[in-house]
């Protein structure tokens, strides 16, 4: 419990610093933001006019304790852009990468632990180098390549889905529903590799404990090894390299929004950026700053409830130190 | 372990590697030598043989401006190689010491710096990365210090993790109470023993810098137009990939020959070194 509340604060500091950090990127950088947003030939007039719209002329602090205070209350500010409120824009843009997202995660998921596991029972075989290899080029392949092949393959070839998303943020789910596929495949395909190779290592380290090696020469069927005995604890050190990936995945997928003109939180991001729209490009970094924080918690909460040594790991590695070998060892060196 | 020793025979990282090794190889002699083998200036256009296939004059045909492929291939990962090395090498460098002194000082000072590394971590890369290139252009310097410093976090909390069970041996402890100072013992005693994740963590960045670099450039945030990179060619050229496919095809294949090598070479060098990679997420 001691440990939940722990992680629990310490997750809130992290938001708290990346919130500050992310500020003081945007804010505090050289130049004057509201001179760049104008370009060189604006009037002094209108530079000044925009710089008490943002509250340029207050204190660094003041501005990030006012910003930071309404994004707890939930207002995000004004887009500098289209001059509506942040938080609609985000969150409309939010709801569009979830579409994509959730499905991704299940489908990446699902077919990483899968052949992970496969390719670990298989160890050393055909279907385990297949695997291997296959991971291997698919880790090798950026984002952006898999995007292109899959529009040339299923939409110019043979076109079944839409190359790209031709409605703006405004899309609504029908308009996304055919143009989501062609996306979601991109995303499985970059998430799938670094499951697979962690699920794989981490299922034949498992393969090779004594408890497993045990079971199998008693008479338990192998299959029943894997997946009663050694399933549940080998999937512990994957849970944080999935934790990543669904961070990442939640977070704004930037390339592969940017290609299929996909109006999710990445696209929203490489257009804010060309932009220069501030208060769009702080809100998105903090919103992916809360999911990463909270994907993290998630995933460590679960190792606990699943790995009740992590229970009591606290307590028992108080008593293991001072570590008496050591102890012994250092008197001797400094007597 | 010295890093004579470590390399000390080719044969004992196996074929796998030393294919990979090969193919990393190959690919950045191409491209250091762009200059003297490249048929055709790269940014030179030609109107009049915009988009042509395959010929003696042009091996891989030429794009919609008429530039050579094969010259733009050819020059088209010097700029992803050179910022790989230089940011690769800062990020690892730096975030090694990071993670060692988080992991020599324990206590306060450690929960201090896994706070804020954790608050970089936090926020994706690829954010990080536009907001500084927005803010500073994408000048080749200003791409190297972006890429290096949203890595070196991960770089850090990777070493972090290695040095911690070092901390506890014995030759750190007897270091410590032969009462030498922090910094030679983290660079005499901890940096030796775990070199080996170092320098898979080293392999590993530097895949993910070239694919990081390539992404900016077909994002239109890397290299500028008309400068030969593969990313960049790769967004150039796809809309015309039905009438001259080789000018996709190229760049991704090059981009996956480098890739695929250092992949292969990292996983033979942590196989070797007996760092399992594959417990590595994608930050």
């Amino acid at each position: 419990m001691i440990y939940v509340v722990r992680r629990l604060l310490a997750s809130i500091i992290t938001l708290f610093l990346a919130s500050f950090f992310v500020f003081f990127a945007v804010q505090a950088l050289p130049g004057d933001v509201a001179q760049q947003l104008l370009g060189q030939n604006a009037t002094p007039e209108a530079v000044e006019t925009l710089r008490e719209k943002l509250g340029l002329n207050q204190g660094i602090w003041t501005r990030y304790f006012d910003w930071l205070g309404s994004a707890v209350r939930g207002d995000l500010g004004t887009s500098l852009v289209s001059g509506e409120p942040v938080s609609t824009t985000l969150w409309t843009a939010f709801t569009h990468t979830l579409l994509i997202a959730i499905p991704a995660m299940i489908i990446g998921i699902a077919i990483s632990v899968l052949l992970g596991v496969w390719a670990a029972a298989r160890r050393g075989r055909r279907a385990d180098n297949t695997i291997s290899v296959l991971s291997l080029i698919t880790m090798s392949i950026p984002e952006f390549v898999v995007a292109t092949v899959l529009i040339i393959v299923f939409a110019i070839a043979i076109p079944i889905f839409p190359a790209v998303v031709l409605q703006g943020p405004s899309a609504s789910f029908s308009d996304l529903f055919p143009a989501m596929w062609l996306p979601i495949a991109t995303l499985v395909f970059s998430m799938v590799a670094y499951i697979i190779r962690s699920t794989r290592s981490s299922t034949i380290d498992g393969l090779t404990t004594e408890y497993a090696t045990t079971a199998e020469l008693k008479g338990v069927k192998r299959r029943v090894v894997l997946l009663r005995h050694v399933l549940p604890t080998a999937m512990l050190p994957v849970l944080p390299v999935i934790s990543i990936n669904v961070a990442w995945l939640l977070g704004g997928v930037v390339v592969t929004e940017t290609v299929f003109n996909y109006p999710g939180v990445g696209k929203l991001m490489i257009d804010s950026v060309s932009t220069r729209d501030l208060p769009v490009l702080q809100a998105i970094a903090l919103l992916s700053a809360c999911v990463y924080v909270l994907v993290n918690l998630a995933a460590d909460l679960l190792a606990l409830l699943l790995d009740p040594r992590q229970r009591t790991s606290g307590r028992a590695s108080k008593r293991q130190r001072p570590d008496p070998a050591l102890e012994a060892k250092t008197s001797e060196a400094s007597g | 372990m010295s890093l004579a020793t470590t390399v000390r025979s080719a044969s004992d990282l196996g074929l796998v590697t030393l294919v990979g090794i090969a193919m990393v190889v190959i690919t950045v002699v191409l491209a250091v030598l762009s200059p003297v083998l490249s048929p055709y200036d790269p940014i030179a256009s030609n109107a009049d043989a915009a988009l042509m296939g395959s010929s003696w004059a042009h091996w891989l045909g030429t794009d919609a401006y008429g530039r050579d492929v094969l010259s733009r291939t050819l020059y088209g990962g010097r700029f992803a190689l050179v910022v790989s090395v230089l940011a690769t090498t800062i990020c690892v460098a730096l975030g090694a010491l990071i993670g060692a002194l988080a992991a020599f000082y324990e206590g306060w000072i450690d929960g201090a710096i896994t706070r804020v590394l954790d608050a970089v971590l936090a926020v994706p890369a690829v954010l990080w990365l536009l907001l500084i290139v927005s803010v500073f252009g994408s000048g080749t310097w200003v791409i190297v210090v972006a890429i290096a410093a949203v890595y070196t976090p991960a770089v850090a909390r990777v070493t972090r993790g290695a040095a911690r069970p070092v901390m506890r041996s014995a030759y750190v402890v007897a270091a410590q109470s032969r009462g030498e100072m922090s910094l030679p013992i983290i660079v005499r005693e901890v940096f030796p023993n775990i070199l080996d994740t170092i320098l898979v963590e080293y392999a590993m960045r530097a895949c993910w810098v070239i694919l990081l670099v390539s992404t900016l450039s077909f994002l239109g945030f890397g290299v500028n137009p008309p400068n030969p990179d593969w990313g960049l060619m790769i967004q150039e050229n796809r809309t015309a990939l039905v009438v001259a496919p080789m000018g996709t095809l190229s760049p991704i294949i090059a981009l996956a020959v480098l890739v695929v090598g250092l992949n292969l070479a990292a996983d033979g060098l942590g196989k070797y070194l007996g760092v399992d990679r594959a417990m590595r997420g994608v930050a």
